[in-house]
């Protein structure tokens, strides 16, 4: 019998169908993939069998009976739990305190805390229950929501993009607990669109691509392309890679040590990073190390930083705002896209001039006809899919809106580019598309530095890379040199270890 | 079972359609009141809606209310664009007046008519150091701007009342609180002989044609709003929170003190107590009817003119209290809030489902990640 199965379940948005008539069959014990692109509708599909959202269409049955699943409340008493993407915890309280909040008030907090520390000790999730959350590390963090939904012995478990937080080892980590909960006879659904990961863990797979179910496959019988072809209906399109010609340095960091400004933030301590023109540099590094912090420095957001910490050109720019920044060369493309790389409600043209200027004339007038023949021209360069230049920023989905955001950067001829997590949450066409640009621009001999959570992408178009943890960042070794399980053992701090053994990849750069 | 369900994105011709919405359910609630007082609903209209049009004399009153209401409402309209909340523009307008007052009590028979521009200049600076104390408390200290600039009403308030009972009072005015009537020179010329109208109207429009060009065609304008409409966007781009802090108050000070200034040098013609008429809250009405946008803040000031007057009217003419100008623009703010829901929102009727939940879903699912 079936642990859960979906039958012809349709869901409309106002805009987008966003499942239309799938079907899901997931048996007891079996780690099920559901692969797909942003948007392609797996977030709906949970959701639904959650109990957060109801469907328009179709039957969800539970262990063979048909079920209605109206709340989560109700999910949860059926066996099904889910563990969210973002955190729902709160920072202020404890672990056990948030574990005993998300439970129903037959236990007392003593006795949860008991019961956490078995499930941990059986699961090998070791998390102090007694610590404030935001004392924990996001990898902790999600050890906190994994054991909460272990604590009602849920029948299925739904996890979604868990790995997008963890350094490569925690990963190998989380694989283990999940294939003993899937031993003793737990479904677990796990949502991803890493190939890679799939194929190590899963047995089955449902490839969602625009709504339809596009395949169900044994994953660990496919390759890489072949999911792709189920995923995006095509294989993503090959980077062109040429040497790198190094020119001056462009970007240089040094000592620049940060107190951070609220109170959940991370202190930037003694960072020292230099960028070549005609190279990419990238940060490694889970999120919540420092990253926003030293992307606040650099970009000017920030301005605290002490003289002389930040130098473009050999210039001390440390207290210049965004604004002069930018006259001198360096853009940004912040990770928010909308709220900060754009202002969601205002237009397309409009949003070009939160960095753009040309059609700003002296007196303080805007040329309205420039701003909108900048909104055509970017539009059009970077194959933008948008209603045109009136259209408002948020009616973009989130490849098209970061394509304009980057386009609009690069097409500043920029001296330094600085850009966090340039493909997050962008689907695989847009994100090729968007890290040929970035690789064009370093041949042109910009200077890029690149934030980025996902180490594959780093990989792919680094020359050089730094790892940031605890607020502070690593010696850099060239992308040739790593390996993914040394940058992952430097994920966590652990850089002076392999400096001590005399690990030789460091600064071969300099070489 | 109604619905609302979520719209794609925001209807353009609901962000219009809402005020008139709104005006439409005032005048239905307005009927219904008219009708439990046991007065004559349709008359009751035409004392709001239809006197306030009737003559020439009607219409250049309308103007004469209509001028300080459209001033006021200008510069709050760019305050709140600018997500910088001054509720305290009543205040302002007094200091305006006050100030007026100062320059025109020292005006003699030899005085030229260019003493006019002197009386606007100095309610101008009146409103605008009001404003800036509330900026700087805001910069400074960073205290909450809707209670600093609420507050500072009442000393307003206080201060004048200090001024026409003491110092300023006219000593040839049987102890009335009021000053000397302002000499004629410091009065605006008016447009025509027997109409109360004055150069003030001419003012305003000018300013609503600036205003426009400030918000839509300047990048001083632009820096102001992505403040309001996103302020990481703002410190993205590195467009200064404390410099759209002050040019947003100091702007809307002086506009709220030129309103106060050109009532002393108009319609009013001394300083009494009677000076705080609520225009610097009722602008803010006018503001967001208008939608925040100098066009329509050109036809909502109209309209909150006509409830002044229809008000006054209801009073002589139906016996009913003056109060009913208040009841009628909370009305309108009420409807439109409610109104604008439908600018994001859209209603469906729907059949329920057979197991579906009793109570009625509101739905505010986002569009799909």
């Amino acid at each position: 019998m079936l642990r859960l199965e979906l039958v012809n379940i349709s869901k409309q948005y106002p805009a987008v169908k966003a499942n239309d008539s799938v079907n899901l069959k997931v048996q007891p014990g079996e780690i099920h993939a559901v692969l797909g692109e942003n948007g392609a509708g797996k977030s709906t599909m949970m959701k639904m069998i959650y109990g957060a959202v109801r469907p328009d269409e179709g039957e969800i049955r539970w262990n063979g009976q048909a079920v209605n699943i109206r709340n989560p409340q109700e999910a949860r008493t059926l066996g099904i739990s889910m563990v969210f993407q973002h955190f729902s915890l709160f920072d202020t309280l404890t672990a056990a305190e948030n574990v005993w909040l998300g439970l129903d008030k037959s236990l007392s907090l003593a006795e949860v805390t008991q019961r956490m520390m078995k499930v941990e000790k059986e699961y090998g999730l070791e998390v102090d229950p007694l610590r404030p959350v935001h004392t924990l590390s996001v990898g902790e963090r999600q050890r906190v929501e994994i054991v909460r939904a272990l604590m009602t012995n849920p029948k299925c478990l739904i996890l979604d993009e868990p790995t997008s937080v963890l350094t490569p080892q925690a990963v190998d980590k989380l694989f283990v607990v999940l294939r003993k909960l899937a031993a003793e006879g737990t479904s677990i659904l796990y949502i991803s669109h890493k190939l890679d990961e799939i194929r190590a863990l899963c047995t089955n797979c449902t490839v969602l691509r625009g709504g339809k179910v596009t395949g169900m496959v044994d994953p660990r019988t496919e390759s890489n392309a072949g999911l792709s072809r189920l995923m995006i209906g095509a294989e993503p399109p090959q980077l062109q890679h040429k040497q790198a010609q190094l020119g001056a340095t462009v970007l240089d960091v040094r000592g620049l040590t940060l107190p951070k400004e609220d109170q959940f933030g991370m202190n930037l301590a003694d960072i020292r990073l230099d960028v070549k023109a005609g190279e990419i540099v990238g940060i490694a590094g889970v999120s919540g190390n420092g990253q926003q912090e030293l992307m606040a420095a650099l970009s000017g957001e920030d301005t605290r930083a002490p003289a002389d910490s930040i130098r473009l050109f050999g210039k001390d720019i440390s207290n210049h705002s965004p604004r002069r920044r930018r006259k001198e060369g360096l853009h940004f493309v912040p990770e928010e896209r909308l709220g900060r790389g754009a202002v969601p409600t205002l237009s397309l043209a409009q949003n070009t001039l939160l960095t753009r200027t040309e059609a700003v004339r002296d007196s303080g007038w805007i040329a309205t006809g420039d701003v909108t023949a900048l909104a055509q021209a970017l539009i059009k360069r970077f194959n933008v899919k948008a209603g045109g230049p009136e259209a408002a920023a948020k009616s973009l989905s989130g490849g098209n809106l970061q394509k304009f955001i980057v386009g609009r950067e690069i097409e500043a001829n920029p001296k330094l580019l600085i850009v966090s997590q340039p493909t997050w949450g962008v689907d695989v066409g847009a994100a090729a598309q968007i890290r040929g640009e970035l690789l064009a621009l370093r041949d042109k001999g910009c200077a890029l530095l690149v934030v980025s959570e996902e180490l594959d992408e780093l990989f792919e178009i680094c020359d050089r890379m730094v790892v940031i943890a605890k607020g502070k960042v690593s010696p850099s070794v060239a992308t040739s040199a790593a390996t993914i399980e040394m940058i992952g053992e430097w994920m966590s701090g652990l850089w002076d270890r392999a400096d001590k053994s005399g690990d030789a990849a460091k600064e071969t750069a300099h070489a | 079972m109604l619905k609302l369900e979520s719209r794609p994105e925001q209807s353009r011709l609901m962000s219009i359609g809402s005020p008139l919405l709104a005006l439409l359910i005032t005048v239905v609630v307005g009927v219904i009141l008219f009708a439990l007082l046991g007065k004559d609903p349709v008359r009751g209209l035409y004392v709001f809606f239809v006197e306030p049009l009737k003559s020439v004399y009607a219409l250049t009153e309308l103007a004469v209310k209509a001028t300080p209401l459209l001033l006021i409402a200008l510069g709050l309209a760019l305050c709140f664009r600018s997500n910088v909340w001054n509720i305290g523009a009543e205040g302002q307008y007094v200091l305006g007046a006050i100030f007026a007052s100062g320059v025109a009590m020292n005006a003699d028979k030899s005085t030229g008519g260019w003493i006019v521009i002197l009386v606007l200049a100095a309610a101008v600076v009146g409103g605008m150091l009001w404003a800036a104390i509330v900026a700087l408390l805001r910069d400074r200290f960073n205290a909450n701007e809707i209670l600093v600039s609420l507050m500072l009403v009442y000393v307003a308030d206080q201060l004048l009342s200090y001024l026409v009972y003491g110092p300023w009072k006219d000593p040839a005015g049987y102890n009335f609180p009021q000053t000397i009537t302002f000499l004629k020179s410091t009065q605006m010329p008016r447009l025509f002989t027997g109409f109360r109208v004055n150069g003030g109207v001419i003012i305003a429009l000018l300013a609503v044609a600036a205003f426009w060009v400030l918000l839509f065609r300047t990048y001083a304008g632009f820096q102001l709003q992505v403040g309001g409409l996103a302020p990481a966007a703002a410190r993205y781009a590195g467009f200064s929170s404390r410099r759209a802090l002050w040019t947003a108050l100091l702007l809307s000070g002086a506009m709220a003190g030129l309103a106060g200034g050109l009532e002393i040098a108009g319609p009013l013609g001394q300083l009494t107590p009677y000076v705080p008429a609520g225009y610097g809250f009722a602008a803010i009405i006018v503001a967001y009817v208008g939608r925040l946008h100098p066009v329509g803040i050109v036809f909502s000031s109209i309209l909150m003119s006509m409830f002044y007057i229809g008000g006054e009217l209801a009073q002589s003419r139906l016996g009913l209290p003056k109060a009913l100008t208040g009841v009628f623009q909370g009305l309108l703010l009420f409807a439109l809030l409610a109104c604008d829901t439908l600018i994001y929102y859209r209603i469906r009727w729907k059949a329920a489902r057979a197991p579906a939940a009793k109570t009625p879903v509101i739905s505010t699912e986002k569009k799909v990640a």
